[in-house]
Parts: structure tokens; C-alpha cells; sequence
């Protein structure tokens, strides 16, 4: 490959062309094997697991019945439930956080002063950094008892419906998970949201202006077609962390391996992560690579994820006002 | 979809503001409401709901308040409907809807840090981050974190050593050199494993080190390894993002004056971008220095300060507050400690960030 | 160590030190063959300069049940022997096992004894030799309840009863087959709430065995590690169920003893009679029940009789033992693992972790030391 070739353009003149020649081609290839490292680390990734996983994933029925919280259960009837809590929470975190990172977003870019916003971004970045253990102890500590009324509440009038049957107190249930990895994602969404927001083309929003829109106008008609996929993206950005978290729903779920839509009731739902980190310390041999086929599934769910919402961000592009 | 007119030209000089004391002639309608009048269907909201509860039940702080915010928004935008027309009530709807979303959103953060700050306080001291946890037990108060301090920071520091030399040449690949189906490719790639959920990185790195050392292998460079895989994209990225914003014009210059292309790079690109780099780099050791599961598989716990990441295990300020939090008593005090300790760390990183990016900034760079 | 009459008025822990290097003295100088010496410290008049030979890197891994406890050892040893990098990973009994038998490190904690297939790896391990396994530490387990408005000082409750609320079969606190165990108390009409260890667990296995074995058949699951009832409430770790059980009211949970806080606790039945847990109502069932299949004067193991109806027992207990191998290739792990086990089975080792600040356990009774001493004097240097 010409060294100069994806340039020919901006060419160096000659004289530089041929002092720099051997130079050039070393640190072009040192750059270029590093992005192929990206490649060789991904592939590294799915074949260690796999290969970790495999005494599992090709294990007898009798073998996998020695473990004794697979209660019997084949690879593929045990993840299950898994996959069902893990997807579950997540969603549900979703659904919670998404609205309001939005409202973080717009208030911070478009409604707060700007003395005002830049601190808040700033709290909004240091937030994104906390780590998850806080989040967790946060969880189990604070805020299971201010959510307990309001479960008990919803439960006590809302109860007819399946969803709210039945809460039994503390509030250690999925949605109770779900709200910690909601508060969770918050900040990354909107951190994320903000600066997409930022980078409306003022342009287009004082041209809104200028034709007399109101406020809301101006976001509806110029920031939010311009920062969609954008938005999207924080928020698949935000389903993964809250897919692979697991330290606060190991710290705030009383898990179970159903699969149910009961979201009050405790002992239903457990995550992936959360049940490979609670299993991992007291496992040896065979069960440890049933975790790690677990944490395989979850691998790939993560990777399907990524592909559904590069093909959503894709299929949006087309109509946004973005490029 | 509005694009951009001369009548738009000739409003960039406005602030972005819509005036609502001077509408715009193009405004339907010219009425608009005085300024106090959100604060006082605001009042009379709250006194409203705090009557209406005191009959129905007793009223909490947060349910009259909750009761309030639902109550303005109706009555506002109807007030708003009937004085100032549609699009007005709509415009107010939305302002409070996007206000109270942000308050909402803002109680869990600010008790999150509430709590952190004050119940971390009541261990934290010189002493806490300077003695580590030998010869610590039962219900001994002292001890410190000096050890898993040293331990994050020598875990950190190998997981940046692996992944910003790697992270900092995929981003001039991808943009000084990558054209077509390889950068793309390389492109979903670093996608891909921004995704990486970090337990499987942990089990990753757990898989790697065991099926090579042996099942009972741990060290703090088991740890760097899968908080590399977590930091290398998030510096592809921001590293990436920082480079594009360099103006090609500096490029085209240096090539002019014959400088080969490697060393316009390191020189001219590199050099103007280095703020946004180290920025961005800080940012991603933000990303990784707290993460707790991964280290919690592969590191360990110590009682003491250990340098040696190629051997052994190694305390971290995350898996030493979830470890202290699982002991119980004072434990769940230390904890809370650790955690102040993390989230300070994090807080100086981010601030020494902006110092340097200030120091290393090219004058006349606008960063 | 009591018969060292020469070194009376030495404090005890200097008399185990300097048993600890008597036998680091005699492991050092033979080199060959298993030593010979006795249990008999203080002959050869171990000096003050001995206290150097202690030294080097003694690393050990297990079950988080004796993690506190350890820390207490790890302090008191190392006040002893300074100069020995002595650490405990408290990472599980599974990994603990795992890591001492792939030679990670040089003891484990264990809240089981070893399984078959695990003893032959031990012998590999222990290059030729074979585990030891001497229970160091035994403490009670405590059912938990969080009752404010119950005056008692303990509930009590057979094992059966206790079967019966965990298995879901009992709901209600003024079941009557409660209050027929608690004549005068008052009980609320409130749901109970089972909370249970999501996590597996040597707590667990040994409270479900408790349940299985005396519960008269009130117990239909099997004993394991793991919870066998799903879609309750539960904690991650003892401090998760201590939590979970201190988060409502009208929950019942089990948890190390030690870590009982203010939270009532339950008296259960034995024989005739109801006993709240107590060190030494633990200590107590574990000298009275019978070795396990499999025991040999090197691995102590014991099979606790849950159905004890001695007086004053409590055979609600936690037993983890302290793995070692009796072979060592090198003379220094011999000293180190020598010293530091004689010193956690002496009567300091185990006051200390006795101490309610420290670990709340209940210390071994002088028979079983002198068995795990022998146990422990056993370990030698490869030929």
C-alpha cells in the first residue's frame, strides 16, 4: 500500500516523500496494527469466554445436575430466566431514564442560565464517573426505604394489575433494581444528550427564532430532529451499562430465576452480571464455566444490542437533520 | 425543516432567547402573561395541595409537593391557553414538563452525593488515607485506605499504559490514514466493545490469565487487562473526536513546507489536539477507576500496599468498600469512607485534566 | 502449651510463640525425615534470636465466614512474627479450596471439609503428603427476627416451626403454632417474612442441614450450599440478609451470631428445653457429636449431631476448618503454617477470635486442641 495514498490530495512534496519514507511506513503500520489489535482483542474476547465456557456448554445432564444451583436445569433452561431479568431491568431502567435525561439535556443546553449550566454539566460529568459500588450502597441504604411507601402504595391500589401484585417489604425487588441502574444511566444519557443538544447548528435554532417560534419550537422543530440519533445513542449507550451492571443490582435485587412480569415481588429476577459476581467466589471448576457461559450470553446480547441501535441511528439519519 | 435564510442571517446578533415581553410580529396573538403570574399559580398550587391532602390524608412534604408540580402544570397551561393562545400554553407546558423532569432527575443524584459526603465524612481523615489495614480487626476503628489507594492507582495506571498507546494509534488510523471498508469496519468494531458490559471483561481477563498461569493466578495485572478493554474505546473515541476537530489546514501546511506526513502528525495534529487528548484520556481513567466486578473477580483483596502488579493480589478503593461494606459494623463506615475517597480521586483527575489541557493548550488554541 | 512450667510467668501468647519456634527450630534443622519432637515447647529453650527465623511470604484463601476472625489472627500472629507476610483472602470456601489445592496459597479456609475428588488433588499438593483439616472455628448461628413490638427477650422455636415459617408453611406471626411455643408472649398479626442468603454459603448449608435433620420432616428440600425456596427475600453476604432482615418489619432471617446486632433472636429446641445461642452452647454440640466418615488423626472433620438433646447445646452451628498440607517442599511454609496454626488453636488464638468485637466465636475445647495440635505438629519438609 502507497504510504501517501489515502491523502493524494494534501501529498508531501517529494523531497519530504523521500526522507520520510521509512518512517512514514513504520508508523503508518504501527497505527494501523493497533486498530486491527481492536479486532484481535474482540475476537480474544469471544474465544477465551468460549473456550472457558466450553466444559459447560458440552457437559452431561448428570454433570451439570452436580452443581447444585442449576436445580437441574440444562445451560440453555438456566440462562434463560437470566437473559428475561437481565433484558427486564434494563428496560425498565430505560423507560425511567430516558425521559429524564432528556429533560436534564434540553434544561442544561437550552433552559438553565449558562453560568448556571456549565456548573451543572460539570456535576452531570462528575456523576457519570461515581462508581457503581456507590450506586449500590446508595441503593441499599437510602433508597429502598423512601421507595417503600411508594410500593406499598402502588401495590395497595394498583394492585388488580399483575404487574403491581403483590409487593413484600423491603423494596428489594426489580424495580427497585431498576430505579438505582435508572439513577445509574442518568448521567451518562445526558451527559452525552447535552452535547449533542450543544451542537444544534445555531443557525437553524435562530432561524426558528427569527420566524417567532417559541421556545419549545425551537427544540421541537431544530435541536430535537438534530439530536435524535444522537439521543439514541446515549441511550443504547445507557441499556449497555445497565445490562452489564452489576454490583448495584447484586447489592439492592433479592434474586430469582423466574421468568414473570411480577415487578414488586421479591425472589422473581436476577441479572447475568449480578449472578456471575454472587455465584463466582463460592464456584470451582464446572460451575465456573457455567457462569462463564452465562457471561457469554450476556456478551452477545450485549453485541445485538450495539447492532439494533447502529441500524436504528442508520435508518433515523436519513430523516434527521444531522449531516 | 428550517434551513437557514438571510432573514435568519440577520438575526445572529440576537441572544437565543424568545423575548416574551416583545413577541415577534409574526407571534399570533400579543397578549402575554405578566412575569408573576407562573410564581403565583405556582403559590396557589402548593397551598391548594396542601389543603386538598390535609382532607384526604395527612400531607407529607413529598406528596404535597408532587401534588403541586401535577396541579401547576395543568393550571398554567390552561391559564396560559386562555390569555396567551396555543402555542404559548404548549411553549409553558413544555418549559415546566422539562424543569421538573430536571428537578426529578436531580434528588437522587444530590442525595447520592448528600449521602456519600456525609456519611463518608465520619471516617475520613489524614490518617484514614495514610495507614492501610494491617494488624486491623473486630471493631477497631482506625485503618485506612493508603493500600488500596496505591492499588487503584498502580492498577489504573497499567490499564492506561496498555490502552492509550493502542487507543491513541487506532485514532489516527481511523483518522489520518483509514479510508473505506477497513475503518468502517474498525469503526462498529470499537463500537462493539464501547458495549463490552465490564463483568465480561473481568471473566475475559479471568479466562485469559487462567487458561495461561493457571487457576489460581491473580494479580493486578489481570485487573489492568480488563479495565483496559473497557478504557480503549472510550480513548478511541474522545481521541478520535479530538483529532477531527484539528483544521486541515494545518495539515496541508506542513506537507507544504515537505514535512512527511508522521511527523505532521506527531508534530502539527498531535501537538494542537493534545488538550482534547489528555481531557479525553482523563475522562476514560474516570470510566475505569471505579469499576468494581471486574477487579473483584480478578485482583482481589489485600491488607496491605502491594507496587507489584505482576504478582499477587492487590487492594482497590472499589472491591475495598464493597468488601469493608460486606463485613458490617464499622466496615459499612469505612465503606462509605472509601467511596468519598473514589469519588474525590475522581474529582482531582478531572480537575488536574483541565489544568493540563490549560498548560499543554498551543497558544491561541481554543480549547 | 500449659505444661511449659519453666516459662510460667511468661504471658501465654510468648508460650506459643515460643512453641511456634521450637518446632520452626526443629523444622529447620531436619531437613530430612519428619520431626520427631513432641509437643513439648520450651525444651529446647528456644532463644530470642529465634524470633528472626519467622520470615516470608504465608498466604492463605477461603471462606468469608472466618474472614473476621482471621484478621484478629493475622494481628495477633503478627505482633509474634513480624516479619511473616501473612494475609487472608476471605474470596469463598470454593475458591479457597480451588487456590490451595493449585498451590496458590499455603492454607485455606473452608466451611467444608474437602470432597473426594479433591483429596487425591491434595495429595498431589502436598507433594506426596496429605491435607490437614482441624476445625479452628466454630460459631453459632443465629435466626434473626426484626419484632419491634415484641417484648421477649428470645422467641422460641422448634426446629420444625422454624422449617415450617422458612418453607413458607407458617405466614402469619400469631400462627398458633408459634404462640404455643411462646405462652405469655404477645404476637402481631403480621406476615412473615422469610429472608434467606442469595449467595451460596456455608451459613446456609449448615442452618438448612439444621433444618433437614431436626426438623421432623417439616423440611422436604435438599442440603446444599444454596437456598432451595425461591421467590422470597433475600441478602447478598450476611451483611445483605442482616440488611434485608433490619430493612421491615415481621422478617425472619439466619446470619452468623456475631453480626445479630440489635435484632431479636430465636431460642430453639433442644430436648425439653429452648436455648439461645451462646459460644459455649456451640462449643458445646461440637464435642458432642462423632467424627465424620473419612476422619483420620489428621483431618478432624466432624459430623455434627443436629439433633443433639444435651443441655444447654446449641446445635445451630458453623464449623469451618483451617486447611494445610502435612508436606511441605519448603522448610519456611513448615515454620510459617506451623507457627500460625498453633498459635489460631491456642487458647489466645481462640479467645481472641472469641472476643465479641472481633469474630463472636466459640473457642475449641482443650480435647480437640490437644487432637489439633497433634494434627498441626504433624506437618513436615519433604524428603
Amino acid at each position: 500500500m502507497a504510504v501517501s495514498s489515502p491523502t493524494t490530495d494534501l501529498a508531501p512534496a517529494r523531497a519530504a516523500r523521500h526522507r520520510g519514507r521509512l518512517p512514514d511506513r513504520v508508523f503508518h503500520g504501527l497505527s494501523a496494527g493497533a486498530g486491527w489489535l481492536i479486532l484481535v482483542v474482540l475476537a480474544a474476547v469471544a474465544i477465551f469466554l468460549f473456550l472457558r465456557a466450553w466444559p459447560a456448554l458440552s457437559a452431561s445432564a448428570e454433570d451439570l445436575d452436580a452443581i447444585s444451583w442449576m436445580n437441574g436445569a440444562s445451560i440453555a433452561t438456566y440462562v434463560g430466566p437470566l437473559i428475561f431479568g437481565t433484558l427486564l431491568s434494563a428496560i425498565l431502567a430505560l423507560v425511567i431514564a430516558v425521559p429524564l435525561s432528556l429533560g436534564i439535556a434540553l434544561f442544561i443546553s437550552h433552559y438553565a442560565p449558562r453560568k448556571l449550566a456549565q456548573g451543572l454539566g460539570y456535576v452531570i460529568d462528575l456523576l457519570a464517573a461515581i462508581p457503581s459500588v456507590v450506586y449500590g450502597l446508595w441503593g441499599a441504604l437510602w433508597l429502598a426505604p423512601v421507595l417503600d411507601p411508594v410500593f406499598g402504595w402502588l401495590s395497595g391500589t394498583l394492585g388488580f394489575i399483575p404487574l403491581f401484585e403483590g409487593y413484600t417489604a423491603p423494596a428489594r425487588n426489580v424495580m427497585a433494581a431498576s430505579v438505582v441502574l435508572a439513577v445509574m444511566i442518568l448521567p451518562i444519557i445526558s451527559a452525552v444528550a447535552r452535547e449533542v443538544f450543544l451542537q444544534t447548528p445555531r443557525l437553524h435554532e435562530e432561524a426558528a427564532l427569527a420566524l417567532g417560534a417559541t421556545r419549545w419550537e425551537v427544540v421541537r422543530m431544530a435541536v430535537l430532529p438534530f439530536g435524535r440519533s444522537g439521543l439514541i445513542s446515549a441511550s443504547m449507550l445507557g441499556l449497555g451499562r445497565a445490562l452489564g451492571e452489576t454490583m448495584a443490582v447484586l447489592m439492592i435485587l433479592s434474586p430469582g430465576y423466574a421468568v414473570s412480569f411480577f415487578l414488586l415481588q421479591p425472589g422473581q429476577h436476577q441479572s447475568i452480571a449480578a449472578n456471575i459476581a454472587a455465584k463466582f467466589p463460592e464456584s470451582s471448576g464446572l460451575s465456573v464455566s457455567v457462569l462463564i457461559a452465562t457471561g457469554l450470553a450476556l456478551f452477545v446480547i450485549t453485541l445485538l444490542v450495539n447492532l439494533a441501535a447502529r441500524a436504528i441511528i442508520a435508518r433515523r439519519a436519513e430523516f434527521s437533520g444531522a449531516n | 425543516m428550517t434551513t437557514p435564510t438571510p432573514l435568519a442571517r440577520a438575526a445572529t446578533s440576537a441572544p437565543l432567547e424568545p423575548e416574551p415581553q416583545t413577541p415577534s410580529p409574526l407571534a399570533p396573538r400579543g397578549s402575554r402573561l405578566p412575569r408573576y403570574v407562573p410564581y403565583a399559580v405556582g403559590a396557589a398550587s402548593l397551598v391548594f395541595s396542601y389543603l386538598l391532602l390535609l382532607v384526604v390524608a395527612s400531607p407529607g412534604i413529598p406528596g404535597v409537593v408532587a401534588s403541586a408540580a401535577a396541579l401547576y402544570a395543568v393550571a398554567i397551561t390552561i391559564v396560559s391557553r386562555v390569555v396567551e393562545g396555543h402555542r404559548w400554553a404548549v411553549d409553558r407546558l413544555a418549559t415546566t414538563l422539562v424543569t421538573f423532569a430536571f428537578a426529578v432527575a436531580l434528588i437522587p443524584l444530590v442525595s447520592l452525593l448528600w449521602t456519600v459526603g456525609s456519611k463518608g465524612a465520619a471516617l475520613f481523615s489524614a490518617e484514614f488515607l495514610t495507614t492501610d489495614m494491617v494488624g486491623v480487626f473486630g471493631d477497631m476503628t482506625s485503618g485506612g485506605v493508603a493500600h488500596a489507594i496505591v492499588g487503584t492507582l498502580a492498577v489504573t495506571a497499567t490499564a492506561a499504559l496498555i490502552s492509550v498507546p493502542i487507543g491513541l494509534l487506532t485514532a489516527i488510523y481511523l483518522v489520518e490514514y483509514g479510508r473505506g471498508r477497513v475503518a468502517k469496519g474498525i469503526t462498529f468494531l470499537v463500537d462493539v466493545m464501547t458495549g463490552i458490559p465490564s463483568i465480561v471483561a473481568g471473566l475475559f481477563a479471568f479466562a485469559l490469565f487462567t487458561l495461561i498461569m493457571g487457576p489460581a493466578y491473580r494479580s493486578g495485572l489481570m485487573g489492568a487487562v480488563a479495565l483496559a478493554v473497557l478504557m480503549t474505546p472510550v480513548v478511541i473515541r474522545s481521541v478520535e473526536e479530538m483529532l477531527r476537530l484539528v483544521p486541515n489546514e494545518l495539515r496541508e501546511a506542513a506537507y507544504a513546507l515537505g514535512v512527511p506526513k508522521w511527523l505532521t502528525i506527531v508534530k502539527v495534529v498531535l501537538r494542537t489536539a493534545v488538550a482534547g487528548i489528555v481531557t479525553g484520556i482523563m475522562l476514560a481513567v474516570a470510566r475505569v477507576i471505579g469499576e468494581t466486578a471486574p477487579l473483584l473477580i480478578t485482583v482481589g483483596i489485600l491488607t496491605r500496599s502491594s507496587w507489584n502488579v505482576l504478582e499477587g493480589r492487590m487492594a482497590t478503593l472499589p472491591v475495598f468498600a464493597y468488601n469493608q461494606y460486606q463485613q458490617g459494623g464499622v466496615g459499612v463506615d469505612r465503606a462509605w469512607a472509601a467511596a468519598l475517597t473514589l469519588i474525590l480521586i475522581v474529582m482531582i483527575l478531572n480537575l488536574a485534566a483541565r489544568m493540563i489541557s490549560r498548560v499543554f493548550a498551543p497558544k491561541g488554541a481554543a480549547h | 502449651m500449659e505444661d511449659s512450667v519453666n516459662l510460667s510467668r511468661i504471658s501465654t501468647r510468648s508460650a506459643v510463640l515460643v512453641g511456634a519456634l521450637a518446632l520452626t527450630l526443629t523444622a529447620c534443622s531436619s531437613d530430612s525425615e519428619t520431626p520427631t519432637t513432641s509437643s513439648t515447647p520450651g525444651a529446647t529453650g528456644a532463644g530470642e534470636t529465634q524470633s528472626q527465623e519467622l520470615s516470608g511470604n504465608l498466604a492463605g484463601a477461603g471462606a468469608s465466614s472466618q474472614g473476621k476472625a482471621m484478621e484478629g489472627w493475622i494481628a495477633g500472629f503478627n505482633e509474634m512474627a513480624p516479619d511473616v507476610i501473612l494475609s487472608y483472602d476471605p474470596a469463598g470456601s470454593g475458591s479457597g479450596r480451588e487456590q490451595f489445592l493449585a498451590g496458590a496459597v499455603q492454607f485455606a479456609g473452608s466451611d467444608a471439609a474437602l470432597k473426594e475428588d479433591e483429596l487425591t488433588a491434595a495429595e498431589e499438593r502436598c507433594y506426596g503428603g496429605e491435607a490437614i483439616e482441624v476445625p479452628l472455628y466454630i460459631s453459632p448461628i443465629a435466626v434473626i427476627y426484626n419484632l419491634p413490638g415484641v417484648e421477649a427477650e428470645n422467641l422460641q422455636m422448634s426446629a420444625e416451626t422454624l422449617a415450617k415459617v422458612f418453607n413458607g408453611d407458617i405466614t402469619k406471626w400469631n400462627d398458633p403454632a408459634i404462640a404455643a411455643e411462646n405462652e405469655g408472649v404477645e404476637l402481631p398479626d403480621l406476615t412473615i417474612i422469610p429472608v434467606n442468603r442469595s449467595d451460596e454459603s456455608g451459613t446456609t448449608e449448615n442452618f438448612v442441614e439444621y433444618l433437614a435433620a431436626a426438623g421432623n420432616d417439616a423440611w422436604p428440600h435438599e442440603v446444599s450450599g444454596d437456598w432451595p425456596v425461591s421467590g422470597g427475600q433475600s441478602g447478598k453476604g450476611t451483611q445483605g440478609v442482616v440488611d434485608t432482615v433490619s430493612a421491615a418489619e415481621g422478617t425472619i432471617g439466619y446470619a452468623d451470631a456475631s453480626r445479630a446486632g440489635d435484632l431479636g433472636t430465636v431460642a430453639i429446641k433442644v430436648g425439653e428445653e429452648y436455648v439461645p445461642f451462646s459460644p459455649e452452647a456451640a462449643a458445646k454440640v461440637v464435642d458432642a457429636s462423632p467424627r465424620a466418615e473419612g476422619a483420620t488423626d489428621k483431618r478432624l472433620i466432624v459430623e455434627l449431631d443436629r439433633t443433639t438433646t444435651e443441655a444447654g447445646a446449641y446445635p445451630l452451628v458453623l464449623m469451618s476448618y483451617s486447611l494445610a498440607c502435612s508436606v511441605y517442599e519448603d522448610a519456611a511454609d513448615v515454620a510459617n503454617v506451623k507457627a500460625l496454626f498453633t498459635y489460631m488453636a491456642s487458647e489466645e488464638g481462640q479467645a481472641r477470635a472469641a472476643d465479641p468485637a472481633v469474630a463472636g466465636s466459640a473457642p475449641i475445647s482443650d480435647a480437640l486442641r490437644t487432637e489439633v495440635m497433634a494434627a498441626i505438629d504433624s506437618i513436615a519438609v519433604a524428603s
